[in-house]
């Protein structure tokens, strides 16, 4: 680890208005993803900025019957809601798919979005990354990529988005609240996190000093079952090679609406709008859930390790939507 | 805060298994490097140093947490309980007699994390929150199995795999 100085403002204020003057500082949330990069020396900050008191470690009800989760709030106690358990089942399974219970007491809620890819060559300095070092190539192309991207990949990075947390969030169409060196903006879920393109070491549409305050979640249409769907290498303790975040309404045989999020399949949490937008309206059978799932993966470009995400994500999507399907007859 | 060649150094104060410390720290130094290398408490132990093992479990503010992923100057005047204070006087805290008593250990250098994350988890119980196993996320009550005793404690690996015996250790302080 290099040395840094360590900040602890105030206010979101004042913490947004240091970072915005230390281009090589960042905020500290719960640590437990930066920390580890800052002992891999893949993260080299000279300045720290505590953020973790700072921001709202809250959840608060909005007009309408959705929730404001503040960003400090921690993974755990977004999880062990009871308004969030009964509401959003898929997004309290999701953060519980995820990590450990000790790293779920640590993580906030703001620092999960922000987490970096697991890919080995991106935390491992020694080898080629786009991600660490922009230009440098990329060693999973052409290396071990059975963790990797299948959709949405570029030349430059076949990274995955680790979250599980963001997986549900960009099912339930939530929006992220931030503060920055101009004024506060909210960004739509969807559009948080970025595909690499030819700039993988961006990660998110964040600007530097832009701090997440919180993050907004709408309900979901009443009738909606939800889950989630995690499939990893051990039961437990892993990230996920391929996961769903899935709500269905169905109403006289017929999809009223779906939400589809995937994880483990791309470089940001991925929304299976192909399949949403195919199966509003069409019967809600196994053959049509199939079919949609099949559609949203046609644009799948999967590498020599990885094929097998292919069938797999079609799989856990169709039978899924066929349980919640089930489940509402 | 003092700054040497880029060095620099905070004054902090932690409370440790009942006990207050003042110590000066480097910024990058880890709860744990802290407990271990200058508060000379071994018993957090450093298995991975990377928040993949769990062997550096201790209860800070009343929750469970990984020591080698906190920095120690993040959390000043924290209270940290690591299994060297868990007991209530002289006698051991019910589950380390449950360890001892189910052989729930073989080389024991995971086993000071692993007692300290089940007295976390047996609280997080006690609270009602469910795990990934839990049938109904929505409802309010936990049947402690063993499916429900192996995923809360997924995060604290035995090399030795003496999983068997400490499912059945845990079990024995829940009823």
């Amino acid at each position: 680890m290099i040395p840094f100085r360590y900040e602890r403002p105030d206010d979101a204020a004042a913490a947004v208005d240091l970072l915005s003057r230390e281009p090589g500082g960042a905020y500290l949330g719960g640590g437990t993803n930066l920390v580890d990069l800052m002992k891999l020396e893949v993260a080299r900050h000279d300045v720290l900025v505590d953020v973790r008191r700072l921001t709202s470690g809250t959840i608060d009800e909005l007009p309408g019957g959705g929730l404001r989760i503040g960003a400090a709030v921690s993974n755990s106690h977004l999880a062990a809601d009871p308004r969030v358990r009964r509401r959003y089942p898929l997004l309290a399974q999701a953060v519980l798919a995820g990590a450990s219970g000790q790293l779920r007491n640590m993580a906030t809620c703001g620092g999960n979005l922000l987490q970096r890819t697991r890919c080995p060559y991106f935390q491992d300095v020694t080898t080629p990354c786009n991600k660490r070092e922009p230009g440098s190539g990329c060693s999973a192309i052409g290396g071990h990529n059975r963790d990797h991207a299948v959709l949405g990949a570029s030349a430059e990075c076949v990274a995955t988005h680790p979250s599980d947390m963001g997986t549900a969030l960009t099912a339930l169409d939530a929006v992220v609240r931030v503060q920055g060196p101009d004024g506060a903006r909210t960004v739509p879920f969807g559009e948080f996190h970025r595909l690499p393109g030819d700039e993988p070491e961006r990660d998110t549409v964040l600007g530097h000093g832009e701090l997440i305050t919180a993050i907004d979640v709408p309900p979901l249409p009443g009738g909606a079952r939800s889950r989630y769907r995690k499939i990893r290498d051990r039961a437990s303790y892993a990230f996920a090679l391929v996961s769903a975040a899935v709500a269905l309404e169905v109403a006289g045989g017929t999809v009223r609406e779906v939400r589809i999020g995937l994880g483990g399949v791309a470089h940001k949490p991925w929304r299976a709008r192909t399949a949403e937008e195919a199966l509003r309206g069409s019967p809600a059978t196994a053959a049509s859930f199939r079919a949609a799932a099949e559609a949203e993966l046609a644009a799948a470009r999967p590498l020599p390790g990885n094929g097998f995400k292919v069938p797999l994500a079609r799989n856990v999507v169709a039978g899924m939507l066929t349980d919640l399907a089930e489940e509402q007859r | 805060m003092n700054e040497r060649n880029g060095i620099v150094d905070v004054d902090i104060t932690l409370r440790v298994d009942g006990v207050e410390h003042r110590l000066t720290v480097d910024t990058r130094t880890t709860l744990l490097d802290a407990l271990r290398e200058r508060l000379r408490n071994t018993s957090p132990k450093k298995g991975c140093d990377h928040g993949q093992c769990g062997s550096c479990t201790v209860l800070l503010d009343g929750e469970r947490a990984l020591s080698c992923l906190a920095l120690a100057v993040a959390h000043q005047g924290a209270d940290v309980v690591t299994a060297a204070g868990l007991a209530d006087g002289d006698g051991p805290h019910p589950l380390q007699s449950a360890f001892v008593e189910h052989d729930a250990f073989q080389c024991g250098y995971c086993t000071p994390g692993q007692i300290v994350s089940a007295v976390g988890m047996l609280a997080e119980v006690d609270a009602g929150w469910p795990s990934a196993v839990t049938g109904d996320v929505a409802g309010g009550t936990v049947t402690l199995d063993d499916e429900e005793i192996a995923e809360r404690m997924s995060g604290n690996l035995c090399r030795c795999a003496a999983y068997a015996n400490i499912r059945p250790a845990i079990k024995q302080v829940a009823r």
